[in-house]
């Protein structure tokens, strides 16, 4: 009976160790790699819980066209409608979005009415649609932008504009552009580099704006002017960098990404992507532990090399900005403060890689990224832990900051390593006034300011209620030693006076 | 006359006496550091005290001050390493100092090297401490205080220990600061004397294991 328990129990024992000991090595195997990253304060790679899975990756076969997309470069979202350049074959093809997972062509615009009779489009890299329904089409092989009624009847057409300042052999090549309610028009051209072009409602130019300010240090100036003239040929010049792709959120700011920037150690590019008001300067919150550059650890690593390159941007209407990096195939979210929400992706053929990510566009919080070198159309949507994200900003946006805090208590829970979800319970308890447990959440995730702004309020109400301890320590710190020194004084007095030294 | 009083103290009196003298040093740096060897007023016991006094509050600072001025990655501290970030420098300061000053008619012993450069060290523990305690106590606004004191503190010490060099080997100003620099290349040549040394002897016994692989293969 004993030897039979022994033998059991010998098995048993067996079963557990044989378990233990595969079962890490199958979790190893296929979560080798995470999909979706952080980096913490430390600059650490944090894995994270993914925010996105992808739906569905629609190719032409999947969107059912026989033609099929070559090079499509634009990408334009409004309500359910999906405005896709398929720039390779001159046409925009409009798509339905049923659902993330059903997206259908509804239209193929090959052409319009113009002024003469029909014409075909050249070469279209971008296209949008203003609140009254006028499409604006950047026809590039045409060098000029198209302003079309919304029936595709030819209204006005913007050219090269006017400007004494630029070379008068440059042709006019609008790659991207952006309306805003006024239906103003800001497009990038190649070759300009003074920033946006902007021409007003009626079709003027009117200058540009948003120029990215010219960066050199002392010593390259130096080395220039020593440097011969076909050194000084290779070297770099400084010139404003032109803007990749633009964007214009539901406020009427632009925002601006280029690719071409200049690579800071341990913060990314410096100003990869540009927030532009009225004016075009760059209002951009940066308050994150570094830059909104995309990847911090750029090294030769699989033949990439450099800094990331950013695409496209689009802003949610939570006010994160999700950027496209081409060089890696990788997402970036941004939330208003410069904090990274996430990071996910990179480059190859399995959905939710990419290869050359061209455009990205936002319905409600699903992303749609098209991708120029693949010919398709990836469908991402947010998960439970994502929404949870999103629902947890969104409240406190709204100003309900118990729902906020209760939600990124789910999201803490859900990954314990999300700095995010520290601050945002820290900054719920702070507008709840309990600052004694904001604290403790801001010092775990060493947010100094918050800590600082909590502190502050903490330390006030402190002395206010203690204020009567305060008082009285203070005053014995000060009356304690004057009552020992006068009573010194006057027992030495009395040990040292006349009258008692008589008597002795 | 406090020449006489302190030859009369002796065992834990003199102790405390020479502990406090620390203060009067920081205070009266010429002055005090004549006499902390001249008269005597120097004890190594307190030396030590406020050497380890330093280590400590160097190594509670890592935990106690306020995250907002010191964060600290724990996963990169090796508490070995970071004393050693105060005793190696300092022994070499020690022995570099005494080795050329003796040569150069300095007057100090290595002890009293030794002994003066721990002195001077005082001033950090006394300002850091309460720093420590008020960091946990403000904001980052408020921040400038503790940064600057900080500074002050560990510049002083700098200064103290150039002031304490030139008394106790009675050089005058100018020679002092010649020997301070001297001082620092002499730190520099030892430390490249030890690199070369550690790793030739590294590869001296590679040599010798490798021999004995080689050895015992072929038998």
């Amino acid at each position: 009976m004993q030897k039979k328990n022994l033998l059991k129990k010998a098995l048993v024992a067996l079963t557990i160790a044989g378990i233990t000991l595969t079962s890490p090595m199958e979790a190893y195997a296929t979560e080798e790699y995470g999909y979706t990253y952080n980096y913490d304060f430390w600059f650490d790679t944090i894995e994270s819980p993914d925010l996105y899975h992808v739906s569905k990756v629609f190719t032409s076969a999947d969107l059912g066209l026989s033609t099929h997309l070559r090079n499509p470069q634009g990408l334009f979202a409004q309500g359910n409608k999906l405005y896709l350049c398929d720039s390779g074959n001159n046409r925009i093809l409009v798509l339905n979005k049923e659902s993330a997972e059903s997206i259908q062509v509804e239209e193929e615009w090959t052409g319009f009415e113009g002024p003469n009779g029909p014409e075909e489009f050249n070469n279209p890299t971008d296209v949008a649609i203003s609140e009254e329904g006028n499409i604006f089409v950047a026809d590039n092989g045409s060098h000029r932008v198209l302003k079309l009624s919304p029936d595709r009847k030819y209204l006005m057409q913007f050219d090269k504009p006017d400007d004494a300042t630029l070379d008068k052999s440059l042709e006019f090549q609008p790659t991207k552009l952006v309306i805003d309610t006024a239906e103003r028009m800001y497009c990038i051209a190649s070759g300009i580099n003074k920033g946006l072009v902007k021409y007003e409602e009626d079709g003027s130019f009117s200058g540009f704006i948003g120029a990215t300010p010219v960066k050199f240090d002392f010593a390259d100036y130096v080395w220039k002017k020593l440097a011969s003239q076909e050194q000084r040929a290779k070297m770099q010049s400084f010139v404003p960098t032109e803007y990749d792709n633009i964007f214009i959120d539901k406020e009427g700011f632009i925002y601006a990404c280029t690719g071409a920037v200049e690579d800071v150690p341990d913060e990314g590019p410096a100003d990869a992507v540009r927030k532009l008001n009225l004016m075009g300067n760059n209002i951009l919150v940066q308050n994150g532990n570094f830059g909104t550059g995309g990847d911090l650890y750029n090294g030769n690593v699989a033949g990439y090399d450099g800094p990331s390159y950013f695409t496209d941007v689009t802003v949610l209407d939570n006010d994160i900005y999700i950027c496209v990096d081409k060089k890696r195939g990788r997402i970036f979210g941004y939330d208003d403060q410069g904090h990274m929400v996430f990071a996910c992706g990179g480059s190859g053929n399995m959905d939710g890689y990419f290869r050359r990510p061209e455009a990205i566009e936002h319905i409600g919080n699903e992303l749609y990224v098209l991708d120029s070198l693949d010919c398709a159309i990836t469908a991402m949507v947010p998960t439970d832990f994502g929404q949870t994200v999103y629902q947890a900003i969104d409240e406190f946006d709204q100003g309900d900051y118990e729902a906020s805090g209760a939600s990124w208590q789910k999201v803490m829970k859900e990954n314990g390593n999300y700095d995010l979800a520290y601050i945002g319970i820290g900054r719920a308890l702070m507008r709840q006034e309990k600052y004694k447990e904001a604290l403790k959440y801001f010092e775990l995730k060493y947010d100094r300011d918050n800590y600082s702004k909590a502190f502050k309020q903490y330390r006030k109400i402190w002395v206010e209620e203690h204020i009567g301890i305060i008082v009285f320590v203070i005053l014995a710190l000060f009356l304690v030693p004057m009552t020992i020194g006068r009573t010194k004084r006057i027992k030495h007095e009395i040990d040292t006076a006349d009258i008692f030294n008589k008597d002795r | 006359m406090i020449a006489n009083k302190s030859k009369a103290l002796t065992g834990r009196a003199k102790y405390v006496d020479s502990l406090k003298f620390a203060l009067y040093c920081i205070s009266h740096p010429l002055d005090g550091f004549w006499d902390l060897t001249h008269e005597k007023r120097g004890t190594m016991a307190a030396a030590n005290t406020i050497l380890f006094a330093t280590i400590l509050i160097r190594i509670l600072k890592l935990r106690y001050t306020s995250f907002l001025f010191l964060a600290v990655y724990w996963e990169g501290i090796n508490i070995f390493l970071y004393i050693a970030s105060i005793l190696f420098p300092l022994s070499l300061w020690v022995v570099g100092n005494w080795g050329l000053t003796t040569l150069f008619d300095g007057k100090g012993k290595l002890g009293q090297v030794y002994m003066a450069t721990c002195y001077a060290l005082a001033i950090y523990p006394l300002v850091q401490l309460p720093l420590m305690i008020l960091s946990n106590f403000v904001t980052v606004e408020e921040g400038a205080f503790y940064s600057v004191l900080s500074t002050l503190s560990v510049i002083y010490a700098g200064i103290l220990i150039v002031v304490a060099m030139g008394q106790i080997h009675e050089f005058s100003a100018g020679k002092n600061i010649l020997f301070t620099i001297a001082s620092l290349f002499a730190m520099l040549v030892m430390i490249f004397i030890l690199m070369v040394f550690f790793s030739m002897i590294t590869q001296g016994i590679a040599y010798f294991v490798s021999l004995a692989k080689e050895f015992m293969f072929r038998i």
